[in-house]
């Protein structure tokens, strides 16, 4: 029998030792303002080496990062959440939706049963170009782009967008697999390791240096977890590029887009990569779009409820923080919810549905960017 | 004559015996050419040990000493000191550090004894080489410059002036009076703060002793320990003080207002202003950036209603010069700017204010009378008080700010006193030190204010029920009851960090000072000299050292005065032998050590055309010494033969 409990306490590392039981972190989890969930007594156990992670509180966790920015000592809370579910899952007690997605990740690299071959069905027999060495940038598709049929809407709209702003890229091609940042949250170590593993082979082998993603989440996953790993590129996501196409005069953002939108902040393009302007400014340019804002934003903002592995997992439509959001957003007068992430658009269509809120719109930036192209 | 060296291994208790094995370096020393005397004591540095030293001297004719203990910064001046009462010239001793270079960052015990040995051979080395020196005395200035009019300075300004020495007191703002001015009542006893503070303000304007400048900064000091020479800038006030009669006609006619910088921008003062009412110097005077006439030549409206006619258009800044034996930098504390503490709703809220804010919202002069009121002028039935925002925190200031426990106490029982409100305190844990503290915080219990163990996560205006519909809600775990609250409150208040002033970095420079990680001015030692510097002859008092509540503060002016008073009352310091020295015949002129010295010690003489040093300012870096490319240079009690002999003893051997 493994000592749990001492591995945690191990795996925690020094800053664990530095919690000081302020309850900073359960008092600005977004749970709280749905359900009771405290965060420190995660660490209590961890610090004094007790059992009794068992049950849903450990796959609760979005790892929206809020704690971990507002943690006075800088305990690296969302990393010693990864580590007990890895500890966890290993007795085999991961939840059951969560074996079936690792299970497709592991069949088909990607989390949404989708064919490994069919991965770049989206374009929909459009012709695309495909990286081969050349093009400054590679796009490395996102899984829930590729096989969410609503998501697949934005890749397409991407597409259009690069095209329309002279971008030299290409797209990796299908080859690629699942960037395993969910699939590590969830605590699926060597689930990643395999991944990570087969992605950095296919980059290199395509010569990448400059990589360009449509998921905060690959982001995040590529600029924080594969340098270590051997994958070392330039990453930058989608919007942080619009955003210079916007400002060289590349775009030309012609066609009103009447809206009274407002931006949810994804928490792994703003809380943990500092991507906060960019979008905004790009939403500024559009003309007939009224911007406003949540009451809580930027280094504020509330999870939408999809990081972690959430994903797929289910909650009550009453315990969802996009339906939260959503009603924040139709009662401040919004008509529209924009976004830079895929899970978010998922959870955003979700909660819509859920509440019949049919006059509302979920879009991405990009969507919006692209109808506000002019017609060529 | 051969050198005679004794060789004295301290254990320092535990600290350096528990590693080192002092017998095996003493008797090791023992073995050693010229050592003709080896022992080991407990502390060195005590009674016996001193005698230790000094019988052997006496006993073995030793001719040099070696102290193997802690640093020279610690104790080099106790056995110089020794040394010359046995008749021993003090610049004949040299000390070996095996605490802080060695005993204390070693756990391997034999390679840490093999260590301490190898430091000890390296001392006696230089021990044989030593030279006697002369230390130079020179005369003390009978005058000490006091910066900072806070409760800190005015304490060591008028206990100077009453020893009978005469204080220049500088204050950058119009009046004395710091941050205590701005408080209404002080813990835990609830005097009146106004009450205790207004007559030493005025004591200090009266004194025959104290020189008072307001409304002026320091702008540069020169010279050394005894002997500063410092240039005052006097800031124009365009009111000539020894005409206007503080009627105050003028603060009422003027017409241009501006944030009063006392009430923290919750009211206005005029373009001709005085920070506040009870202020000391009483006289106002003219803030050229706001006023009027200056910005566009049109106004006067304060000379028409003149009657005594004090207004001076013509007046102009003047830098005074003063000669002062001591300074005691007095100078304070600042705030951590609350605009980016946004999770606690600061500038997004109104009802969200600062400690300081709420200082001035309760004072019978701040902008309600005293009444304790929401921005829409209603009283709060419910206010939460939340500590430690941006203290005791890595992503602030890692420190507790020390004050913010009592006042927040103090503000609970304020705000029930008024209002009858529910008060409600946010820690993480309550720091009751002081006398009279824990006490208080019981007296608080007792009225029935509520204490939540859990930080304040963020505040909000969104509510979630029909309870919190109209108010701000604090949200944080009761970590003793293990549930996250949500706490609708009408007001909230922020103990917000206290910060070192933002200038900190140019005045440490101006005085030749450090400052600590945090921020805060440098003490020569945490301990026996909180209120000293690195520089001789520079002082410190309260809040610039560290955050301090007003007893502290007081304490620690009193403290640097009364040190500052030991070396005026002397009359005589003396200086440094151990400093660097022009050889005049091998100088060429090239002016590179001018360049270098960080002291401003080096000159070149224009008749000579070679290079001077005023050993009074001239710390013994070495800069020089290195940087001389002629070698014309050499570093008293460090010269070349020495090092080179201790570099020998640590490697050929």
């Amino acid at each position: 029998m493994i000592e749990v409990p001492e591995m945690i306490a191990e795996s925690g590392g020094t800053t664990l030792d530095l919690c000081y039981q302020c309850g900073t972190c359960s008092g600005t989890c977004p749970w709280n303002l749905v359900r009771d969930f405290r965060v420190r007594d995660i660490l209590t156990r961890a610090q004094l080496g007790l059992e009794g992670y068992e049950g849903e509180d450990l796959w609760m966790c979005a790892t929206c990062n809020a704690c971990v920015d507002r943690c006075p000592q800088g305990v690296e809370i969302v990393d010693l959440v990864r580590t007990i579910r890895m500890l966890i899952a290993e007795t085999g007690a991961a939840p059951k939706t969560l074996r079936a997605v690792l299970g497709s990740v592991q069949s088909n690299g990607n989390p949404w049963s989708g064919d490994a071959e069919a991965r770049m069905g989206w374009a929909q027999g459009q012709p695309v170009r495909l990286f081969d060495g050349t093009p400054e940038y590679a796009f490395f598709t996102c899984c829930t782009q590729a096989y969410d049929p609503r998501n697949a809407k934005v890749i397409r709209a991407t597409a259009k967008v690069l095209d329309a702003g002279g971008v030299s890229y290409g797209f990796v091609g299908g080859g690629e697999w699942c960037c395993g940042d969910a699939v590590r949250k969830t605590g699926a170590e060597t689930g990643f390791g395999r991944l990570a593993a087969h992605n950095i082979g296919v980059l290199n082998d395509l010569g990448v240096r400059r990589l360009l993603v449509p998921s905060p989440h690959c982001l995040n996953t590529f600029k924080k977890e594969y340098p270590d790993l051997g994958g070392k590129w330039e990453v930058t996501h989608v919007v942080e590029l619009l955003r210079d196409l916007v400002r060289g005069g590349r775009l030309a953002l012609k066609n009103a887009v009447p809206a009274k939108a407002v931006y949810h902040d994804p928490c792994y393009l703003g809380r943990n990569n500092g991507v906060y302007d960019a979008p905004r400014d790009v939403l500024h340019a559009v003309p007939g779009l009224e911007l406003m804002e949540f009451a809580r934003t930027r280094e504020e903002a509330v999870c939408c409820g999809g990081g972690g592995g959430r994903l797929w997992m289910e909650a009550p439509v009453e315990e969802r923080f996009a339906v939260l959001k959503l009603r924040e957003a139709v009662a401040m007068g919004a008509d529209t919810v924009v976004t830079a992430c895929p899970y978010c658009i998922s959870m955003f269509e979700d909660a819509k549905t859920a509440l019949g809120l049919d006059q509302v719109r979920v879009a991405d930036v990009v969507e919006i960017v692209a109808e506000a192209l002019q017609a060529h | 004559m051969e050198p005679r060296i004794g060789v004295f291994v301290c254990h320092c208790g535990t600290n350096i015996a528990g590693v080192v094995d002092v017998r095996r370096v003493a008797e090791a020393a023992a073995a050693w050419p010229d050592v003709v005397y080896a022992t080991e004591y407990k502390f060195m540095c005590s009674d016996p040990g001193q005698g230790m030293v000094k019988d052997a001297i006496v006993k073995h004719n030793l001719t040099r000493v070696v102290v193997a203990a802690c640093s020279p910064r610690m104790h080099e001046p106790t056995f110089r000191k020794a040394c010359a009462m046995a008749g021993l010239n003090p610049y004949l001793f040299e000390m070996a550090n095996i605490r802080e270079h060695c005993s204390w960052v070693h756990e391997d015990k034999e390679a840490a004894t093999l260590k301490a040995i190898d430091i000890v051979r390296t001392s006696v080395a230089k021990a044989r080489l030593l030279e006697p020196l002369q230390a130079r005395v020179v005369s003390v200035t009978p005058k000490v410059l006091v910066v900072g009019g806070g409760v800190a300075g005015i304490q060591a300004a008028l206990d100077i002036a009453n020893a009978g020495t005469k204080v220049v007191l500088v204050e950058r703002s119009q009046s004395i009076g710091g941050h205590m001015a701005q408080l209404d009542k002080t813990f835990p006893t609830l005097d009146c703060s106004a009450c205790i503070l207004t007559p030493k303000m005025v004591q200090v304007a009266q004194h025959p002793n104290i020189d008072l400048m307001t409304w002026s900064e320091v702008e540069s000091v020169e010279g050394f320990v005894g002997n500063f020479k410092v240039k005052i800038r006097r800031k124009a006030r365009y009111v000539d003080e020894a005409t206007c009669t503080s009627c105050g006609v003028c603060l009422e006619k003027c017409p241009k207002k501006v944030p009063s910088e006392f009430d923290e921008g919750m009211m206005t003062r005029k373009s001709i202003f005085r920070s506040f009412p009870q202020a000391v110097p009483g006289k106002p005077v003219i803030d050229k950036e706001s006023c009027t006439y200056f910005k566009n030549g049109k106004c006067k409206i304060c000379e028409i209603f003149c009657e005594p006619k004090a207004i001076r258009w013509d007046d102009e800044d003047r830098v005074v010069e003063e000669s002062v034996g001591a300074i005691i930098v007095a100078t304070g504390m600042g705030l951590i700017d609350p605009h980016g503490l946004g999770q606690w709703g600061y500038g997004r809220f109104p009802n969200v204010l600062t400690g300081l804010e709420f200082e001035r919202l309760n004072n019978a002069t701040g902008p309600t009378g005293g009444r304790i009121t929401c921005k829409d002028g209603s009283t709060p039935k419910s206010v939460a008080i939340l500590h430690c925002v941006g203290s005791r925190d890595r992503n602030h200031k890692e420190y507790c700010s020390r004050v913010c426990c009592m006042y927040a106490l103090k503000f609970a029982h304020l705000i029930k006193e008024k209002t009858h409100a529910t008060v409600y305190n946010f820690y993480i844990d309550m720091r009751c030190f002081g006398k009279g503290y824990e006490e208080f915080y019981n007296r608080l219990l007792h009225e029935g204010v509520k204490f939540i163990r859990g930080k304040a996560a963020y505040v909000t205006n969104q509510a979630l029920t029909d309870e919190e519909t109209g108010h701000l809600v604090v949200s944080a775990e009761s970590t003793t009851l293990g549930q996250v609250l949500r706490v609708p409150v009408d007001m909230v208040i922020l103990a917000s960090a206290v910060a070192p002033q933002k200038d900190a970095e140019a005045v440490a420079r101006l005085f030749g000072m450090g400052r600590s990680p945090d921020g805060f001015f440098m003490e020569k030692h945490p301990k026996l000299e909180p209120f000293s510097t690195a520089t001789d002859g520079v002082y410190l008092a309260g809040s610039c050292q560290s955050p301090k509540d007003i007893p502290d503060t007081v304490a620690h002016g009193a403290a640097a005065a009364s040190t500052a008073m030991s070396l005026i009352s002397r009359g005589t310091v003396e200086v440094e032998a151990a400093v660097a020295e022009v050889l005049t015949d091998s100088c060429s002129g090239c002016k590179i050590c001018q360049d270098v010295c960080p002291y401003g010690a080096l000159s070149f003489h224009a008749d000579t055309r070679v290079a001077e040093i005023n050993g009074s300012v001239c710390k013994g870096c070495g800069t020089c010494v290195a940087t001389c490319p002629s070698g014309a240079i050499v570093g008293r009690h460090f010269n070349d033969r020495q090092i080179l002999a201790q570099i020998d003893a640590a490697f050929l051997w």
